[in-house]
């Protein structure tokens, strides 16, 4: 029965036809020009741009230098160096990522056990000398810091979700 | 089939096990794997983590495998729905009070729990209360202790009872309240201690240098053999981008079972010490500078070029590390032979030479060290042996512990030994006069005609004492250690001791100094040996009489400071003309001395080989990147060898260099050559020597433990700083 059902979807291209009235339906609807960057189109709480480490309210760096970012990434963009803390604990010497080699996939924030490495809303940036596709650790400190109210309320956005 | 054969079936799989084996004996030798936390196959059993329950045919309850010893025909069903059900309720018992701090615990990634917990955990845990926390301890310089992770498997409290002999850990309190603690604040300081971080299942006890540090997943592991002594302990290394980050034992029942000494484990640390040589040096103008590789080598060759045409060829003397591969040493060996002087050693802290034309054909204990746990009597001479060699100390305490040798020592002093051994102390008596005294004693005992030269020894208790020791049993062993090797009469107390072993039956070895001592013998860096160990009909000049005597040139090889590693002050470099140090280190003394230095690397960052104290031949590629600009040392040498246009120095690998080497020993006739081939004599000179013993510390041995600044943290590095 399913055969006879397959041969017959098959020489009426019934499949073709329709997708072609998807097609055909958008010919008519109308059209969005946004004045970009003057306008902008609504973005995801999701959305997966430039990178920051966060920091606890009490200013206490969030990452703990675990490396499961490091491991998780598949395209080697991270590296870290971790070693003991003034104050005992377990840091980062060295928290790099590669902005060239980096595929923007979120495994790392997904990874994180602690919400340290987010990747922000941001998406409007750009180098100008060699070696500035290295985010170091206080460049992405330093994004954290500036952006923690937009990325805590993106993180409190999605939490239902996670 | 031997009539102890046990015949059990381990889920419908018939398993062959001997006679009062356990459970988990058979079924690890068969790779039916059962988990466990407590198990380990060098300790006693505990059968205290539950971890290991199966179910076993007509037991009313599930039984734990590591303690149930096998029955004929028993059935045991390792993954029956019943001993799954026990393995998960004991994880989940152990995972109610273990914290959930794997990303910043060191032992992620390599936790036994973690992987246990992947296949016997529950996804949600039913326990709600609160968790315990445990108070950490201070375990010294290189244990770190997180103790609320401590799931109380007690390994390490019974590798302090069986294995160090000394009970630093111990447990406190029961149930929820007990605690794994020291007797005594900060005394882990046993010269194995460190293993207690390869056998914590868990991260409650990690190595504290390398705390933080690193991941166990993201550094890539290269097999090396230790170079601090002469047991020639299998590691590995753990490198991450290029650098040794840390080393761990890699198991060789033959050899050191699964255990390393603290030394193995930490000396490495002095690779990355600051006075690393980063580049070539050339002195000029006073002043030693930075150059290239070539600019160095061709000075390097003019220099003692120019010295053997103005004063000959025997102005010229190679001094080796004891602890130079067999490629160095050989590469070396050729130079010099091929330079025309035959002045080249590596046994740089003995300064008794006269007796060298007896020598075996390489030094070593004269037995497989496997077969130490069987000895029944032996007789140590002259050694620290838990300080010099740590692992045949472990090896001899496992003959007298479990297989009921009985040991004797004749040193200096006594030492602590944490085995009941029979130790006759000199305390400023002279060594020769003693040994006359315990041959004599030994030839009384044993009704033997007395030999010559000793027959009006005086014999005491105390000698009687020694040779009954040594006499016990079928199986019996003469060692000869450092301090012996030291003595200013060594040549004397090599001859008695040949002739007490001959006297009792036993094998004689000497314990050698270094990682490669024996490998220095068969690879030609002795003065009266050819590369294959053949005697040379003219020796040359050996170790002391080269600095004895001021020579044109010097050529150091391998990782030597000055005036540690000598036995001599090395006061005579100072007044030669040409020095090419090839260390990987610059002491500040050969700062001020050498002319040229190339830097090479350690034994991490060269492929090479050692021969240890059995002879066995061990070789291992490289582990580490080279730190600056150093290049391994058999590479420099035969582009030395290349430059001075030897003939046969295209070897392409280390590989290569170690064939050419070994196929010039007759390994048959010289392996285990405990066959001392020289007949033994003795003669009884005794004149007391003043001072006649150096003692070296055990964490002042070579240049890199010296470097090392964990060990130094340790109560054997605070002592060795001092006196002793």
């Amino acid at each position: 029965m399913q055969g006879i059902r397959n041969f017959i979807k098959t020489y009426l291209l019934l499949d073709m036809f329709q997708g072609l009235w998807v097609t055909l339906k958008n010919m008519f609807r109308p059209k969005i020009t946004i004045n970009y960057p003057e306008e902008k189109t609504p973005q995801s709480a999701r959305f997966r741009g430039l990178h920051a480490l966060r920091r606890y309210p009490n200013g206490e760096e969030r990452c703990i230098a675990c490396k499961l970012c490091e491991a998780v990434c598949p395209a080697l963009a991270i590296t870290i160096e971790s070693d003991v803390s003034n104050d005992g604990t377990r840091r980062t010497t060295r928290y790099d990522i590669d902005l060239f080699k980096c595929i923007y996939c979120g495994f790392c924030e997904e990874a994180c056990p602690v919400d340290a490495i987010v990747e922000t809303r941001l998406h409007e940036y750009h180098m100008e000398e060699r070696g500035e596709n290295i985010m170091s650790k206080d460049k992405l400190l330093a994004i954290g810091d500036r952006y923690e109210a937009m990325i805590a309320q993106d993180r409190a956005a999605d939490a239902p979700y996670r | 089939m031997s009539d102890d054969a046990v015949n059990i079936v381990v889920d419908g799989v018939p398993v062959v096990a001997r006679k009062g084996q356990m459970i988990m004996q058979a079924t690890d030798r068969q790779g039916i794997y059962i988990p466990r936390f407590c198990y380990h196959e060098k300790l006693s059993v505990a059968a205290n983590c539950r971890m290991c329950l199966v179910e076993v045919e007509k037991a009313p309850k599930p039984m734990p495998a590591c303690a149930t010893p096998v029955t004929e025909g028993m059935k045991v069903f390792t993954k029956s729905p019943r001993a799954i059900s026990a393995q998960k309720a004991t994880m989940e018992f152990l995972l109610i009070n273990h914290p959930l701090d794997c990303p910043i615990c060191d032992q992620g990634g390599e936790c036994e729990l973690q992987d246990l917990a992947m296949g016997f955990g529950r996804d949600i845990a039913r326990y709600a209360e609160r968790k315990r926390v445990v108070k950490d301890k201070n375990l010294g310089p290189l244990v770190s202790t997180d103790m609320t992770r401590c799931i109380h498997c007690t390994r390490c409290v019974r590798f302090g009872q069986e294995i160090q002999g000394f009970p630093q850990l111990g447990t406190t309190g029961r149930g929820e309240h007990m605690e794994i603690t020291t007797y005594v604040e900060q005394s882990v300081d046993h010269e194995l201690s460190a293993n207690i971080v390869d056998l914590c299942p868990v991260g409650a006890l990690n190595n504290k240098p390398f705390r933080f540090r690193g991941r166990s997943w993201e550094m890539t592991q290269h097999a090396l053999v230790s170079p601090h002594d002469a047991v020639g302990s299998n590691l590995y290394a753990h490198v991450l981008r290029g650098q040794l980050m840390r080393i761990v034992p890699r198991q060789n029942d033959e050899i050191n079972e699964t255990w390393i000494s603290d030394r193995d484990r930490f000396g490495f640390e002095g690779i990355y010490s600051e006075d690393r040589v980063q580049q070539p040096l050339l002195r000029v103008e006073g002043e030693l500078r930075p150059v290239d590789w070539e600019t160095a080598l061709a000075a390097a060759v003019d220099g003692l070029s120019q010295a053997r045409d103005r004063h000959g060829p025997k102005s010229i003397g190679f001094l080796a590390s004891p602890s130079s591969t067999v490629e160095e040493f050989f590469l070396a060996a050729q130079i010099a032979r091929a330079l025309g002087t035959d002045n080249i050693d590596h046994r740089l802290r003995q300064t008794d030479f006269s007796g060298q034309d007896r020598d075996a054909a390489f030094p070593g204990i004269g037995v497989a060290l496997t077969d130490i746990d069987k000895l029944q009597g032996i007789l140590v001479i002259g050694s620290h042996l838990r300080a010099e060699v740590p692992l045949l100390a472990h090896r001899i305490r496992t003959a007298a512990i479990k297989g009921g040798a009985k040991v004797a020592f004749l040193n200096p002093q006594r030492f602590e030994y944490l085995f009941p051994a029979l130790q006759h102390a000199l305390d400023g008596k002279d060594l020769l006069t003693e040994m006359c005294g315990v041959v004599h004693a030994c030839a009384q005992i044993s009704n033997q005609s007395v030999p010559a030269g000793i027959a009006t020894a005086s014999v005491s208790d105390d000698h009687r004492a020694l040779a009954r020791a040594l006499l016990n049993g079928e199986r019996r062993a003469v060692f000869l250690g450092h301090l012996a090797q030291r003595h200013p009469a060594y040549s004397q107390i090599i001859a008695l001791a040949r002739v007490l072993a001959q006297l009792s039956g036993a094998t004689f070895g000497v314990i050698t100094e270094g990682a490669n001592a024996a490998g220095a013998y068969l690879s030609g860096a002795v003065p009266h040996r050819h590369s294959g160990g053949e005697p040379r009909s003219h020796a040359g000049l050996h170790a002391r009489s080269m600095l004895d005597s001021v020579l044109q040139a010097y050529v150091l090889l391998g990782d030597i400071d000055a005036p540690e590693d000598f036995a001599k002050g090395p006061a005579s470099l100072q007044r030669s003309e040409f020095i090419v140090a090839i260390t990987p280190h610059l002491s500040q003394a050969l700062r001020s001395v050498a002319h040229v230095v190339l830097p090479i690397g350690t034994f991490a960052e060269t492929s090479g080989t050692y021969v240890n104290c059995e002879g066995r031949w061990q070789s291992w590629a490289g582990a580490a990147k080279p730190v600056g600009e150093s290049r391994p040392g058999w590479k420099v040498l035969r582009v030395l060898g290349n430059l001075f246009g030897l003939p046969g120095f295209e070897y392409a690998t280390s590989e290569e260099v170690r064939d050419a080497a070994k196929v010039l020993c007759n390994l048959e006739a010289s392996v285990l050559s405990g066959a001392h081939a020289t007949e033994a004599h003795a003669d009884a000179r005794s004149a007391a020597i003043a001072a006649p013993w150096v003692h070296v510390p055990i964490y002042q041995s070579d240049a890199l433990v010296r470097r090392s600044a964990s060990l130094a943290k340790t109560n054997g590095g605070q002592l060795a700083i001092g006196a002793l």
